[in-house]
């Protein structure tokens, strides 16, 4: 019997065997490097040095969670319109909000940075001398523009499902466009939001490029710090910030969706 | 209120493209600049196909990309099945966790713990120069950050197809095999078409996990963009970009006319029965 | 005839919950046996397993006198035709039909004459190359009807076949299969949950209750001999009353002995007694072996309907003649219209009429409401 079930399931065991190989070892393998100097000596020195990163964090999480806010505000709305426009005009729009992602974000990157710098296109059109590039703003501009469609394309995906009936139910049943947007038609896209935030806070918490760019080489976010070890081949200490930055995103992450969806998040981490 | 939607989707959505259409602008600048358009030219495209370490990178990202995309669509559909097969919660639930970990994780630490596995691999084996391995090593880890997204895509089809076809198929005569061949697969197609649509995007885009893994004898788009940006950007890289934005944009206009049209004729003959 | 298929002390249960338990059947060539009972019965798991789908945890199945029971579902010559047609939406209809042909590797010429005549005979000439998913429920079920027998089965599966369909065609559906099965002369095992598809079309009837068989026999057997309360509740409208046996061909029930038919019970042992509703006789007071009052009446077109309180426990009457309700009526029944049980678990369970009303006898009792 137990071996019949087995055989059910072979067609998984090259991915099996790859995600142990791939994905699973490469894990541990940092958490190795953690805890050992550059020896290979077991060490807590790694971890210790952390809190010399602790205001870098900081300053990652509160622009990260400054973007994600802005992209939420900002593309709610957005996927609310293009989820009630007509079927034609969806397939347009969602056309229009994939098309920059297939540029590559180094590219749009820069392409904003050569809009926005000092000496950019911006200043020189309107021959001004705005200092943007360099600020906490840009950085924080860079990172909606990058991410947005990853907040608009969960969020639509979820209200175009909710049934058109609904508005008619909620209104039936007495309530105010404003409380049927907030009672019903918001709890009910509540997991295209989650998706939508995790889709949009890990590469902002992460991202080093945008920061190198727009940043100007003021700052240094939490990506700069692990790229920076790794090219300087201090590799101990960026695998212990990688260490704990993908349990603190694993942990959120699980958190947000055990929250959402109840006992079916725990499946999809 | 129809109007105010209307102002706000045109807001955005040029917020969104004047970055892209600075950048098709400024391809055709005659100066070397991406700030002062001094008038108009191909100089850039001429530049563009006259420079082989270019095109080198872009062949190397089209190959990187196809046998990735390929590789994790066969893996991953497999996967898709046997997950679907699979009687105990507790196992499925553990096998897609970990195969989601690399789309969870921010790529920064994909590649990192790529590079160190890498890293460990040579020393393993006494491999001294990593060129010799790289671009296994980029296929490797190209086809792992695609696998979660393919059995993403196809793993819903399975489950909504459910048991009765490959049962029909069975009683019929198929065995195991071949009914899954001759009749889930082509049921269950588009899903793995956008699976392996969806490999094949994320690879050619793919700057991160690449940044870390890449080796010096095998560069492709994203890293060289990402070198020639560490320096002043000359335009060629936006005419680069430009064409493939252009192209990008033909083929999402083509597949639309024709999933239209696809729809239009189902309407038809849908309409001719009753 | 001979035994085609045999089932021994079959059993099966799901995540340690029971659903078959020691089933003993066994199925004649060229027979239209009807597996019958309620959702949750086992009638289901009884025919996956003969099909193929679903191994047994205890128990053998033989096919022709050899053991099938570790032999996979495309090496038996059973075919099956699904709940839902399970027909591959990328094939049209024509490929659909061939499929088991092609997989034989048969020749072009012989597939399509075969398939030709295949769809002649369930009256879809000319529908070769619809979708089909672009066909109604009947004709998608004729195409299944098709693709199952083109490679000569020696047992066809029924799976609900006409559950999806509504009543007209369904009725049209049941002559058109028992004919289908006379002209080809193979064994149809048939699953349902409605008692009249059951009793219209089958050689023989598998009622089933709870993953175990409850009676075997002819329609007309199971009818009028049902061996126990659930059976005789679950086929037709039985009034179903607690007697005592006092001899052979004497019954004691609601303080009156009856004269009956069935013999064979031990001298006062407790029974439960079967009168149908169409077989009780409306006569004067003073005329009636029992008397009771009327508590409700409905006109169902051939007959009234009669609910009749007789000391307590209501009974069901059909009668052609109108009675006022709060009337008081004598029932007159005749001896070969009482038959007498054992007393089984399902005693006590059935055959009362006091919460009776058509709407709350489908509400209440989900799991058999389909039957109706």
């Amino acid at each position: 019997m137990k071996k019949k079930s087995l055989m059910r399931s072979i067609a998984a065991a090259p991915h099996i065997f790859w995600a142990v190989l791939f994905i699973v070892l490469p894990l541990i393998i940092v958490g190795v490097y953690a805890f050992t100097d550059a020896e290979g000596n077991f060490s807590l020195a790694n971890i210790a040095a952390l809190t010399d990163y602790v205001p870098i964090f900081w300053l990652s999480l509160e622009l990260s969670v400054i973007a994600t806010a802005v992209c939420l505000v900002i593309g709610y709305p957005l996927a609310y319109i293009i989820a009630k426009s007509s079927p034609r005009a969806q397939k347009i729009f969602i056309m229009l909000l994939m098309l920059p992602m297939w540029t590559n974000l180094l590219i749009r990157t820069y392409s904003i940075m050569a809009i926005l710098d000092d000496g950019g296109f911006l200043n020189t059109l309107l021959n001004t001398s705005f200092h943007i590039v360099g600020t906490k703003g840009a950085v924080i501009f860079g990172m909606v523009y990058d991410f947005l469609p990853y907040m608009v394309l969960p969020i639509y995906t979820c209200v175009s499902k909710i049934d058109k009936h609904m508005w008619e139910a909620a209104s039936d049943l007495g309530c105010s466009p404003v409380k049927t947007m907030l009672k019903v038609i918001f709890p009910l896209s509540m997991s295209g939001i989650i998706s939508g935030v995790t889709m949009v806070l890990v590469p902002s918490i992460s991202t080093f490029y945008i920061s190198q760019k727009l940043g100007g080489g003021t700052f240094e976010l939490i990506g700069d710090t692990i790229e920076r070890q790794f090219v300087t081949g201090a590799l101990n200490v960026g695998a212990a910030i990688s260490l704990v930055m993908m349990v603190l995103i694993l942990i959120s992450i699980t958190v947000m969706n055990r929250f959402s969806e109840g006992d079916e998040g725990g499946i999809i981490v | 209120m129809k109007y105010a939607s209307r102002i706000y989707l045109c807001l955005i959505f040029s917020v969104l493209y004047i970055p892209i259409f600075t950048l098709i602008l400024f391809s055709f600048n005659v100066e070397n600049s991406t700030a002062e358009f001094a008038g108009f030219s191909l100089r850039w495209y001429i530049e563009l196909f006259n420079s082989p370490e270019t095109f080198t990178a872009l062949r190397n990202t089209l190959l990187l990309a196809v046998l990735s995309a390929l590789l994790s669509t066969v893996i991953g559909t497999a996967a898709a099945e046997g997950i679907y097969k699979m009687r105990s919660r507790f196992i499925k639930g553990a096998i897609t966790s970990v195969t989601n970990i690399p789309m969870m994780n921010p790529d920064i630490v994909t590649g990192m713990s790529m590079m160190l596995f890498f890293a460990a691999v040579m020393g393993i084996f006494k491999i001294s120069d990593y060129n010799e391995i790289g671009f296994a090593a980029m296929l490797i880890a190209h086809t792992t950050f695609c696998l979660p997204y393919v059995i993403l895509s196809v793993l819903p089809r399975i489950n909504e197809l459910g048991d009765s076809l490959s049962e029909a198929a069975l009683d019929l005569g198929c065995t195991p095999v071949s009914a899954f061949f001759r009749v889930k697969l082509p049921n269950i197609m588009p899903g793995v078409i956008s699976g392996m649509v969806m490999a094949f995007t994320l690879s050619l885009d793919d700057f991160v996990i690449s940044y870390f893994v890449g080796p010096t004898n095998f560069q492709t788009l994203p890293l060289l963009i990402y070198s020639m940006t560490k320096k002043k950007v000359t335009p060629d890289m936006y005419a680069l970009s430009t064409i493939i934005i252009v192209s990008v944009f033909i083929l999402l206009i083509i597949s639309n006319i024709r999933s239209g049209k696809r729809a239009d004729e189902n309407k038809r003959k849908r309409g001719a029965v009753k | 005839m001979s035994k085609l298929i045999e089932l021994k002390g079959i059993s099966k249960s799901y995540d340690g919950e029971k659903v078959l338990e020691g089933i003993n059947l066994y199925i004649r060539d060229k027979e239209f046996i009807t597996l019958l009972g309620p959702s949750g019965c086992g009638k289901t798991t009884t025919l996956r397993i003969i099909g193929g789908f679903e191994t047994a945890d205890e128990g053998q199945l033989y096919f022709d006198g050899a053991e099938i029971s570790d032999v996979p579902a495309y090496k038996r010559p059973i075919n099956t035709v699904f709940q839902k047609y399970a027909l591959f939406p990328h094939l049209n209809v024509y490929e659909n039909i061939a499929f088991p042909l092609r997989l034989k590797k048969t020749p072009e010429a012989e597939i399509r004459e075969r398939v030709t005549e295949m769809l002649k005979m369930v009256a879809l000439s000319g529908f070769e190359n619809k979708s089909v998913s672009t066909l109604s429920g009947g004709q998608q079920q004729r195409v299944a009807i098709a693709r199952a027998l083109i490679s000569h089965p020696r047992v066809l599966l029924l799976d609900e076949p006409l559950g999806a369909l509504d009543l007209k065609l369904r009725k049209d559906m049941q002559n058109e299969l028992k004919s289908i099965q006379k002209a080809i002369g193979i064994t149809f095992i048939y699953v349902t949950h409605d008692q009249e598809e059951a009793l219209s079309m089958s050689d023989t009837i598998v009622v089933m209750a709870d993953g175990e068989i409850q009676q075997i026999g002819t329609p007309t057997d199971i009818y009028n001999e049902p061996k126990n309360a659930f059976v005789a509740d679950f086929i037709g409208e039985s009034n179903i009353i607690d007697g005592v046996m006092l001899e052979d061909r004497k019954v004691r029930l609601e303080g009156h002995t009856f004269d009956c038919l069935d013999e064979g019970f031990g001298r006062g042992e407790p029974v439960d007694v079967v009168i149908r509703p169409e077989d009780v006789d409306v006569v004067k007071p003073e005329a009636g072996m029992l008397t009771g009052q009327v508590t409700a009446v409905t006109f169902k077109g051939v007959h009234y309907e009669i609910i009749v309180d007789i000391g307590g426990f209501k009974w069901m009457i059909q009668s052609t003649d109108y009675v006022a309700p709060e009337a008081t009526i004598g029932l007159y029944i005749e001896p070969d219209a009482i038959h007498v049980m054992k007393k089984s678990k399902y005693s006590g369970k059935f055959g009362d009429y006091s919460s009776f009303s058509d709407e709350l006898d489908q509400l209440s009792d989900a799991d058999a409401a389909e039957e109706f």
